[in-house]
């Protein structure tokens, strides 16, 4: 089922009564998401992600906009009508009900023909059991189950009744590092079993890079960006994008363009054309860094921190917009650690340019100057 | 080990001995008089040991009579109450405007003095010679016969009594359950409405067994204050509640303590004595069955 928003809108009125604007939560949401992809809703704190997943899911009205499953306008159907399972943050998940009572709640509440027989609701829920692995533990209470196993309930939860759509909000916030690396692979899996369209909110750069189909990048109740993971990464359209995806995050410089270069403080980087000349943000990804005697950056080595699989190298550089930037290499290249001073050049495809105005990016073309 | 065992005695000795002696020690002194046969107050003689002063109690109509009052009091006022306050408080808590105002009105009698209050009730069901009272006006109104609530039949001075009593338990309840509903968390309705949960079931399978540890709390301290009334009676009908057949189990100890001739402190230990176990035997009932029914 794919789902289509339109415009869509929704303002909270403000508390203070002298106050007439309220706050814009969502700001004229316009995408269709494809049937049966896992889609990231990536945003800051309070950026409206979880409100916009409360639009989809019916728990909030919209202040305007449309909202279509399929060919189905949605909008007014209340949140029972609309075939959504939710997950929530904290699970929700019925403390005074044992596992297979929690997953067989949403059957039971089914009426007239949809209601399936006593056996089918219990093969059912075992059903859901089995796809999400907790099958053993149907006669426990969730407060019997670890963060993870309770994870899992509540997506049977939600997939118990075939949702058209499932919803789920911040699903991995509540687990230790080691247990949210299990369970988004497993949240992965589970939605290529079930092909069921998904969409999940996280605040986590890494957790919607690595699983999602696509992401969308939103701040402020606004869409930033749309995209396949790696190409909203290697192709941000704004410099809120940029620092937001990417860990380490992006290094951001300070940099002029003359000349048909670019130039960070003194040092001439790259070739650049389609700029205009003036002041521009560099964005440099750390990995777009690569440790030359003869580089044209010459920047204070501050320390070395290696990581077995490569090495992160920490300098300063006038231009810089933080004290410290950082820069990823190969852990087989040699830093001379006493020395003050490193050098790097740097790969044309991992530096973009935003505007000092609007911080939208400027559409360069950025080539080496190694190769001449 | 041991020198910091002695400290913590010392520490704990003021406690102790103030507990111990107003306690501990009146506490056994029940249990002793209740079994001391012609107990004398003035010259602390008695003749002998035995359970005879249980039997004068337990044969005595006006101890019976008391018995059957408070039991009545207790069947009656602890579920009637208890299912207001519940009812009263999902409302409070489903409506936004002007909620404070509804809650300081329900929580106005639990501030106010209960003999005061006792009074006005007596003025609102009395008949006397010159009015009949403002409800058997009402119920004059509505094509009834008029009753003496307060000086008539024994259903009507109960049904008064109970009345008041539910009356003067509700803020207390309230408060609690309307605390109780607030602390379940909105993620629960917010899950039950996505999966279609009717609010009837949302009730019944969530809100009641969220808050049921509250519930039983009400319902266990409940019956031990309606088993323990007795100001209640004494504000509506007077101290001379015998007479009135309104006495109650705590009522027939005071009267046993203080009454009429000086006072037989064996009879009023025996009915203390039998007080306590009914209420024991009562709250050890109430804990068994919530531990069959209650989620913590």
């Amino acid at each position: 089922m794919n789902v289509t928003l339109e415009h869509l809108t929704k303002v909270f009125p403000s508390r203070d009564r002298k106050v007439k604007q309220g706050t814009v939560a969502v700001n004229d949401f316009s995408f269709e998401i494809p049937d049966g992809e896992l889609v990231g809703l990536l945003g800051p704190s309070g950026c409206g992600k979880s409100t916009a997943l409360y639009l989809i899911c019916g728990l909030e009205k919209p202040t305007s906009g449309r909202i279509y499953f399929g060919e189905d306008d949605v909008t007014d159907l209340p949140p029972e009508n609309r075939g959504v399972g939710l997950v929530f943050q904290n699970y929700a998940l019925y403390p005074h009900l044992t596992v297979r009572q929690n997953i067989l709640f949403p059957l039971q509440n089914l009426k007239g023909e949809e209601r399936p027989s006593k056996e089918e609701m219990l093969r059912k829920a075992e059903e859901a059991a089995r796809l999400v692995q907790i099958e053993q533990y149907m006669d426990r209470k969730p407060s019997q189950l670890s963060g993870g196993q309770q994870q899992r309930v509540a997506i049977a939860r939600a997939l118990v009744k075939t949702p058209r759509i499932l919803l789920l909000d911040e699903p991995l916030s509540n687990l230790d590092a080691r247990l949210r690396l299990q369970t988004r692979e497993e949240i992965r899996r589970i939605q290529r079993e079930t092909g069921v369209t998904t969409i999940f909110v996280t605040h986590d750069q890494e957790e919607a890079m690595s699983i999602t189909d696509r992401i969308i990048v939103m701040k402020e109740g606004i869409v930033h960006q749309i995209g396949a993971p790696q190409l909203v990464y290697d192709d941000p359209v704004n410099l809120f994008v940029a620092k937001f995806l990417g860990n380490p995050p992006i290094n951001v410089f300070t940099g002029r363009v003359a000349g048909g270069r670019l130039y960070l403080g003194e040092d001439p980087v790259l070739e650049v054309s389609g700029a205009p000349e003036g002041e521009v943000w560099a964005g440099i990804r750390p990995e777009g860094f690569r440790l030359r005697e003869d580089g044209p950056m010459g920047c204070t080595l501050r320390a070395v921190e290696v990581m077995g699989r490569d090495m992160s190298v920490l300098a300063a550089h006038p231009a810089c917009d933080t004290p410290t930037f950082r820069a990823i290499i190969d852990s087989d290249s040699r830093v001379d650690r006493k020395s003050q001073e490193v050098r790097f050049s740097l790969r044309p495809a991992k530096v973009f340019l935003f505007s000092k105005e609007t911080e939208e990016r400027i559409p360069a073309i950025l080539r080496g100057e190694e190769g001449r | 080990m041991e020198q910091r065992n002695g400290k913590a005695w010392l520490y704990l000795l003021p406690a102790i001995l103030f507990l111990g002696l107003f306690m501990v020690y009146p506490l056994i002194d029940v249990f002793v008089y209740s079994a001391e046969e012609g107990y004398n107050s003035a010259s602390q003689t008695y003749f002998g040991a035995g359970l005879y002063n249980f039997s004068y109690v337990l044969h005595d109509a006006y101890f019976l009579q008391a018995v059957k009052n408070t039991f009545i009091l207790v069947i009656i006022t602890v579920p009637v109450s208890t299912a207001l306050a519940l009812l009263i408080s999902l409302g409070l808590s489903s409506i936004k405007p002007l909620r404070n105002l509804y809650q300081t009105i329900y929580f106005l009698p639990y501030v106010t003095n209960t003999l005061a209050v006792g009074l006005v009730f007596m003025i609102l069901f009395k008949k006397t010679a010159y009015t009949d009272g403002l409800v058997n006006l009402i119920l004059h109104w509505f094509g009834g016969n008029t009753v003496d609530f307060i000086d008539g039949p024994h259903w009507a001075k109960m049904f008064v009594l109970c009345f008041y009593t539910v009356w003067v338990v509700l803020p207390f309840k309230i408060l609690i359950l309307t605390s109780a509903l607030a602390s379940v968390k909105q993620d629960y309705y917010n899950a039950a409405r996505i999966d279609g949960t009717s609010s009837l079931r949302t009730f019944t399978r969530i809100t009641l067994p969220m808050i049921s540890p509250m519930i039983s709390y009400l319902i266990i301290t409940g019956f031990i204050g309606a088993f323990k009334a007795y100001s209640d009676a004494v504000a509506l009908f007077g101290t001379d509640l015998n007479a009135a057949e309104m006495n109650t189990i705590v009522g027939y100890v005071y009267d046993m303590l203080y009454g009429n001739s000086g006072g037989w402190p064996s009879y009023a230990s025996a009915a203390a004595v039998i007080l306590f176990a009914i209420v024991l035997t009562i709250t050890c009932v109430n804990l068994l069955v919530s531990k069959k029914h209650v989620y913590y």
